[in-house]
């Protein structure tokens, strides 16, 4: 659907050059909702707008639907604009225009007749549950509904794609989570291939399908949002992952844990199926060792379970060191180390 | 000797008419011309929809030549141009032609700040959704500085009032015109009084207007 090839952004400031985007190569599949994430600088929106042209890659190419777009005249060009929608973080209404107005500014762009348009803004409006904003304007909106404007807006022209800079980054946690239900509902009910950008691990992991990490212009990581979130490659993306999930509890607590004369602690990180079967207590049960639930928590990725729990055993040392590697066999597991500092 | 106010009456009415025709006439030139050179300006700017450094050059140092020359100056100075295009430097429409130079230098600075203060994320959104250079410059960049454009012409109108009393004073007729020849060489202070209550009524018309005008579309 969307196709970087070795895609390559380098702005030229005065003799300084900035390379925000270096060689890029991702590939987009059609029905996806696929994210990018990176710290701020990292590249990100100039990664997201080379797909619709508003930069032009410097070097490699882009693709849309298998057309290198760079090749493409302006008025093609313009035509493949309105099968991509896109949206903003600070959403960019027009404020001299209604909702509606807004809603209908691409497709008067487009040349449809008037009855159609209006038929359109209608279901539209709906689409996005602000029927009864038709005729506000930008000002009289919360961030959210102007973001549903922009979304309804954006998919004015029925596209087949949507691109989103940053969509919820300026909006609460309640509304961020009502504005990704509308993004899901995009992509499952219109089957829109979704390319989003973040710096929100948890934007990703809550409808995401797959992630590429971006740091200084690269993609450093790039996989499944399940696979990336249980087995973390680069210390960027392991950043990220803690920034939702906090994964152990903190050094202090830890340190006290030890002082009180608490065993040692191993964390056990069950994917998928796994977690939803009974090893811990079978395996532990067969070696007449006791385990003791410390820290931890099991949440749904992707549809799928992921834990990640601290444990310790209590029982005869070498009966530990048995369950351990039959455990070993199906999850992961892990000794727990303590810093000092 | 006083003016005999019976016969002068009509002389009023016509001067006001020949102000009022000076300043409208000035103000819709001046702001085709104005808005234009604007927006030209504007979607020249390095960076935006029609970049173009050398023409953004150019306009940009001509209206930094023009715009402080003080007026009366600038009418003087120009007036071999005004009688080669309008064919005499005396009357109505000769005082127009200048009035609608200075004004369209002015106004194309102000059109040039009100799309400077547009997001430019809004232009960068009808971009997105397939927008031609042509179709952002008169469906967003228009509407979008409307609101303050129509301040700016109000300010800019009320220095038309002034620019065409001044006009008057040379040659142009009008309410300048009356005041001068009657009010100050005659020393009819009658006259005077009167003109000046004029031009304050024609300024607290053009105020009150711009300002109802850009309320209704900035809906504040
Ligand atoms: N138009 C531009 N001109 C010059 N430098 C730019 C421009 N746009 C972005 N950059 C630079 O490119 C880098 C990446 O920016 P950006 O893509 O906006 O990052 P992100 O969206 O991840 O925060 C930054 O160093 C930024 O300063
Ligand atoms: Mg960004």
């Amino acid at each position: 659907m969307i196709e970087f090839k070795q895609a390559a952004k380098t702005f030229r400031l005065g003799n300084r050059e900035v390379q925000a985007v270096k060689e890029v190569s991702l590939s987009i599949a059609q029905g996806e909702i696929f994210g990018i994430i990176g710290f701020s600088g990292a590249g990100k929106s100039t990664l997201l707008r080379l797909v619709n042209m508003l930069e032009q890659p410097t070097a490699g190419s882009v693709q849309v639907q298998g057309v290198d777009i760079a090749t493409l005249s302006q008025k093609d060009l313009r035509k493949l604009r309105r099968r991509i929608g896109m949206i903003f973080q600070n959403f960019n209404l027009f404020t001299s225009r209604t909702v509606a107005g807004n809603v209908a500014y691409p497709l008067k762009l487009a040349g449809t007749p008037k009855r159609e348009i209006s038929e359109r803004v209608e279901e539209l409006l709906r689409f996005v549950g602000l029927s009864d904003k038709a005729n506000d304007y930008p000002e009289q909106l919360s961030g959210g509904q102007k973001q549903r404007v922009g979304i309804a807006r954006a998919l004015a022209t029925s596209p087949d794609i949507l691109i989103c800079d940053e969509a919820t980054s300026a909006l609460d946690p309640d509304t961020t989570g009502e504005i990704l239900r509308l993004l899901k509902k995009v992509n499952k009910e219109l089957g829109i291939t979704i390319l989003l950008i973040t710096h929100e691990m948890h934007v990703i992991q809550a409808i995401c399908d797959r992630v590429a990490v971006m740091e200084e212009g690269a993609v450093i990581e790039t996989g499944s949002v399940f696979d990336t979130f249980s087995n973390p490659q680069h210390p960027t993306t392991q950043r990220f992952i803690q920034s939702v999930q906090q994964d152990r509890p903190s050094n202090t607590l830890l340190k006290e844990w030890r002082a009180k004369g608490g065993q040692k602690l191993y964390r056990v990180i069950f994917k998928g199926e796994v977690a939803s079967d009974p090893i811990l207590s079978s395996i532990t049960q067969k070696f007449g060792i006791h385990f003791n639930i410390v820290y931890g928590s099991i949440r749904e990725l992707q549809e799928k379970f992921f834990g990640n729990l601290l444990v310790s055993f209590e029982g005869e040392v070498q009966a530990i060191e048995l369950v351990i590697a039959e455990l070993k066999r199906t999850v992961e597991i892990e000794e727990v180390e303590i810093h000092e500092s | 000797m006083r003016v005999d106010w019976n016969t002068f009456w009509p002389r009023i009415v016509e001067s006001t008419g020949e102000t009022i025709l000076m300043v409208i006439a000035t103000l819709i030139f001046g702001s085709i011309l104005g808005i234009s050179i604007g927006l030209l300006l504007y979607v020249t700017r390095k960076g935006n929809i029609l970049e173009n450094q050398l023409l953004f050059q150019i306009l940009n140092i001509l209206i930094n030549i023009v715009r402080p020359i003080p007026f009366i100056i600038f009418l003087v100075a120009i007036s071999p141009l005004t009688r080669a295009i309008i064919g005499t430097t005396i009357g109505t429409w000769a005082a127009i032609f200048p009035m609608t130079i200075a004004a369209s230098f002015g106004i194309a600075r102000i059109v040039e700040n009100n799309l400077l203060s547009i997001d430019p994320g809004v232009v960068e959104a009808a971009k997105a959704m397939g927008a031609s250079p042509f179709q952002i410059i008169f469906t967003v960049l228009i509407p979008e500085a409307l609101g303050p454009l129509i301040l700016g012409l109000t300010f800019v109108t009320i220095s038309l009032i002034d620019f065409s009393a001044m006009a008057g004073t040379v040659g142009g007729g009008g309410l300048g015109h009356v005041a001068m020849t009657y009010g100050y060489q005659r020393f009819d202070g009658s006259v005077m009084l009167v003109t000046v209550v004029i031009l304050i009524i024609l300024v607290q018309f053009a105020q009150w207007l711009g300002n109802t005008l850009s309320r209704k579309i900035m809906r504040r």
